[in-house]
């Protein structure tokens, strides 16, 4: 019996704490691209760009609260931080599309031109954020670091095993947690919500109906960069921060996007926790966690590792393939391709 | 009026106009313009010569989303519902410009359709044919509009749904609202309206009432197939 | 103006930016850009040949140009005996039995129909299968990492001129593209860019992570040469001989003891530049011949077919075209492309570092050039090559001297003019996102438009 909660306090620690965390933070980003794809109808190569600059934003605050003695408690400085870096990041999301993608619009280029047109957005943001804060590794979380300590659960529970989990994690899930459902009930219950599911459905008919498109479209920007400002915060706060790892959680964004259904928000939630789930199950070593639940002398000698951890993106892209030759439109038929 | 899409003009001076609480009714053979003309009284495409008046106003140059707020609606041929979004949503959206209490107009298009009351809560995508066709004129008369324009309301339902549907669309005249629509099925069409025009190559070729289009050996001849 | 007028125009221009960079900064930087210039215009085309002729997304660039740079490594090193020995019969067996399993699911795939039953025989056997192959490569790839990891630690090439691996890169990447299309290509053109996107990331991961196959983030350093090596020429006559005559002028009059030491020094010097010459030589020939044929064709009835299947598909399906087959061709000729340029920068390295493969670098750096060169414009992808690899390179040094101009009055160590110093080298990312939105913007076919019609941007 030990042995079961051992293995099972193990699972949790490794597996589950990081994917309900990993998982939330993929869904906030594929939100971000899921709603540009229904509404722009175009897969936003910027989107981690645009999170490298809310979250720039946001340290850069941290640091001036932190230099003129400002904390938050036990809690990150950076959520103080948080909302002047959104105000920032939905000005910047607004101003490229006024000044590139609008342009686009009007003309009703093909998809293709404005994937080329964000990939010029993404190397304009990429520049500015290395020009302001350079390339490197920054970290910028302060306060408690965790919920639960290893050892105290240890001691608390007398099990082999601890059980950690950060605040960094516990803020993620939380704060994803009420934005969803805060997101959902905008969808759903609200005029322009409404109108915006509606736009994304049907732009034509849409248009008919008196629906102005570029009143949803500036809403979509600022829902989109309110998102990838807040989840590139809890992701630097969970992880670090560093302009190119954000660049490359584009694919896992893409991947929890399609895979959900593409132009689908609940896709988007249902793909992000799908692909953190298989990142990290698939990379993770399942030795001593076997150890504890077979007899001593069937335990493995091997890691028991389906995939090294240096392979997480490409699992990623491995769920996408499946995805788009098993089921193209996804989770929950999202677009057909 | 006259117009196309660039290039070659596919209207040539056609005239159509409908008077409120009365049905006109544009047939013709396939490629004679139909479709576009509705279009270009909707603003949808430019014209080249010609105009387009609203209860005396010139409303030539208005946009489609200008013109619903002044009182035109339209229900496109295909894709006029939002499959995703559920009946009574698509209705919501069908009033989306009117900032004014919206129930009224709402129960009065239940009363039209009885059966869009039941599915309020259903995805207008999940609808049959028929019903999806109701749910499309329900959201145009959300607008409480003085004009609705139908672009083949019947276009692949079944004969006992489009009767129907035209029963609806004679309930809707008689609220007092201006319809013009344009059909394939002419024969129907022309039995419920009160104008028709007969269009060939974009030009008027015959303009009397419904019936007398139906009577007229040569249009029963042409297009009407005996 | 011209395409003719305006393409000479534009070469002239390039030709004095090369010559500034050699009359300012040195001849041998001028020779390491126009290299670098080369190679990226071959790779240019390779993007041109799949979008400008195909409307093909291919965002993979990356991924070929790294395989062809596997395929410099595999080719020119000697094989490493004592790997084979210890695990190459279990690699070879591991080999085989992964693609028993991939053939299989394949046959599985096709002859059971779609349902439950087809997933669990499909699932059985690639779980079955997987097992059995690292049955035997999980051992083997250990005893392979084994050995002697400081220097070799892998299965080693074959030992051949590394001339031939631009070839062999270019077959890899076909290879490649080939399984990627057969996968991808029937998906709409901002999913085709994700999925490349990703098997190229993927491509990266594999090479930094097989250790036995191309020693991973170890590298592999010292790829034998195509060209002669700067030790060996300074010590040969004929190159002493000619590198006298070639100073002459400078030389005469000198006395013996001054003289040695001058000659010693342009002998050093011009070793650099001749070599780097050697290298020009060789890329030089293959970007002609690419090109050449990438004109050939696109005036050819198959050129003026693919674009019409881009203007059009349906009409084009309408008249009889095999459009999926067209594609998967147009896709493995471009990549094929891409693959060569990798494995000639690669040979100009004289390393593999799986490290530095960057997409910003080899994949939308790559876009950048094709798009302001002028898509569907052979010629313009070339000059795109050149413009973008110089004023990427010289942004830095451009962008620091600027920013040293202009700071100057803050004083030496004013910590901003530090920061800014320090940064101005990331400007050129920003300087690329603004050419590439300027250029779509406002000149949609780029600088050498399509020579037919209107630039493909223009819709």
């Amino acid at each position: 019996m030990t042995d079961i909660m051992n293995a099972t306090v193990l699972l949790s620690n490794f597996v589950i704490i990081p994917v309900l965390a990993y998982g939330s933070q993929l869904a906030l980003g594929a939100l971000g691209v899921t709603l540009v794809y229904g509404i722009l109808r175009f897969a936003n190569f910027a989107h981690g760009d645009l999170m490298a600059f809310g979250t720039m934003i946001t340290i850069l605050v941290t640091w001036w609260l932190q230099s003129i003695g400002v904390s938050f408690g036990p809690l990150p400085t950076a959520l103080l931080a948080l909302p002047v870096a959104i105000v920032f990041t939905i000005a910047m999301a607004l101003f490229t599309d006024r000044a590139v993608y609008r342009f686009y619009r009007r003309k009703r280029s093909t998809p293709a031109i404005f994937v080329i047109a964000s990939i010029g957005v993404m190397f304009v943001l990429n520049g500015i954020v290395r020009f302001i804060i350079g390339p490197n590794d920054q970290q910028f979380a302060d306060g408690e670091r965790f919920i639960i300590k290893a050892r105290s659960f240890k001691h608390m529970t007398g099990l082999n095993e601890g059980l950690a989990f950060k605040v960094s994690q516990g803020l993620t899930i939380g704060i994803v947690f009420v934005l969803v459902i805060s997101l959902f009930w905008f969808l759903q219950n609200t005029r322009t919500g409404k109108a915006m599911r509606a736009y994304s459905d049907n732009e034509d008919l849409a248009l008919l109906s008196g629906i102005d498109p570029e009143k949803v479209v500036m809403v979509t920007w600022i829902i989109t960069a309110a998102l990838a400002t807040i989840a590139g915060t809890l992701y630097g706060l969970d992880k670090s921060f560093k302009p190119f790892t954000y660049f490359q959680l584009l694919l896992p964004f893409f991947a929890a996007a399609i895979v959900g259904g593409i132009g689908k928000p609940v896709g988007a939630i249902i793909g992000g926790f799908v692909v953190a789930f298989s990142e990290i199950s698939i990379t993770y070593a399942y030795k001593k966690f076997l150890k504890y639940l077979v007899p001593e002398n069937w335990a493995p000698e091997g890691l028991v590792q389906f995939l090294s951890t240096d392979y997480k993106f490409a699992v990623s892209f491995l769920i996408l393939v499946l995805v788009l030759l098993i089921r193209p439109m996804g989770i929950l038929k999202g677009r057909v391709i | 009026m006259s117009g196309g899409y660039g290039g070659a003009d596919i209207l040539h001076d056609c005239n159509i106009s409908v008077d409120k609480g009365e049905i006109a009714v544009v047939v013709g053979p396939n490629g004679a313009g139909k479709s576009t003309a509705m279009k270009a009284l909707f603003g949808m495409l430019n014209l080249s010569q010609g105009n387009v008046t609203l209860g005396g106003e010139d409303i030539t140059c208005l946009s489609p989303q200008e013109r619903v707020k002044k009182g035109m609606a339209m229900v496109p041929q295909t894709n006029n519902v939002f499959a995703s979004l559920t009946v009574q949503e698509n209705l919501e959206m069908g009033a989306f410009l009117r900032r004014d209490d919206i129930f009224q107009t709402m129960e009065h298009v239940f009363e039209l359709f009885p059966i869009l009351k039941d599915k309020r809560n259903q995805a207008a995508g999940e609808l049959s044919g028929g019903q999806r066709q109701q749910v499309a004129v329900g959201r145009a008369l959300m607008t409480t509009p003085e004009v609705l324009m139908l672009d083949e309301p019947t276009a692949g339902v079944s004969p006992i749904v489009m009767d129907e549907l035209f029963e609806r669309i004679l309930e809707v005249k008689q609220t007092g609202i201006a319809i013009l629509m344009v059909e394939q099925n002419a024969r129907q069409a022309l039995n419920i309206a009160d104008t028709g025009y007969v269009l060939v190559t974009g030009k008027n070729k015959f303009t009397n009432t419904g019936e007398a289009l139906l009577a007229s050996p040569e249009v029963r001849r042409s297009f009407l197939g005996g | 103006m011209n395409n003719v007028q305006r393409s000479v125009l534009s070469f002239a221009l390039i030709a004095c930016l090369l010559l500034i960079v050699g009359l300012f900064q040195s001849w041998s930087l001028m020779l390491s850009i126009l290299n670098l210039c080369l190679i990226s215009s071959v790779m240019a085309l390779g993007v041109n040949i799949q979008w400008g002729y195909a409307g093909l997304f291919n965002v993979g660039t990356m991924g070929f140009a790294a395989l062809g740079g596997v395929a410099a490594v595999l080719v020119s090193k000697g094989p490493v005996p004592e790997a084979w020995a210890v695990g190459g019969w279990n690699l070879i067996i591991a080999a085989f039995l992964f693609m028993l399993t991939v053939t299989l699911a394949i046959i599985t795939y096709r002859r059971i129909k779609r349902g439950t039953l087809r997933l669990l025989v499909l699932s059985g056997t690639i779980i079955l299968g997987i097992f059995a192959t690292r049955y035997f490569s999980d051992p083997a790839i250990a005893d392979i990492e084994a050995v002697n990891p400081a220097l070799t630690g892998y299965l080693g090439g074959i030992g051949l001129p590394i001339l031939f691996s631009w070839i062999v890169g270019g077959v890899f990447a076909a290879g490649a593209a080939w399984v990627i299309g057969k996968i991808a290509l029937g998906l709409r053109s901002d999913y085709l860019a994700i999925a490349t996107l990703g098997i190229s990331e993927i491509i990266i991961a594999i090479l930094k992570n097989e250790d036995w196959l191309t020693r991973g983030v170890k590298n592999v350093a010292g790829l034998p040469r195509p060209v002669p090596y700067e030790i060996d020429l300074q010590k040969s006559d004929w190159f002493i001989n000619l590198t006298e005559w070639l100073n002459s002028n400078s030389l005469y009059g000198l006395s013996s003891i001054e003289r040695e030491d001058l000659l010693s020094s342009s002998v050093t010097e011009f070793s650099g530049i001749y070599v780097k010459l050697c290298y020009t030589g060789l890329f030089a020939a293959v970007l002609v011949i690419i090109l050449t044929m990438s004109v050939m064709a696109l005036n050819s009835p198959w050129g003026r077919m693919m674009r019409a299947i881009r203007d059009n598909e349906t009409s084009a399906a309408a008249m009889g075209k095999n459009i999926t087959g067209r594609h998967l061709q147009v896709f493995i000729i471009g990549s094929a492309v891409i693959g060569i340029a990798g494995a000639m920068l690669t040979t100009l390295d004289g390393q593999l570092t799986p490290g530095t493969y960057n997409p910003l670098r080899f994949t939308f750096l790559i876009w950048v050039m094709v798009i302001v060169g002028g898509s569907g414009n052979n010629l313009g992808s070339v000059l795109g090559g050149f413009l973008i690899w110089l004023t990427w390179i010289e942004a830095e040094p451009v962008g620091v001297w600027l920013i040293d101009g202009a700071t100057g009055w803050l004083g030496g160590t004013n910590p901003i003019r530090l920061h800014l110093m320090d940064a101005a080298q990331h400007m050129r990312l920003f300087m690329m996102g603004l050419v590439l939105l300027f250029v779509m913007r406002f000149n949609p076919g780029g600088i050498l438009p399509e020579v037919t019609k209107v630039g493909k941007l223009s819709n």
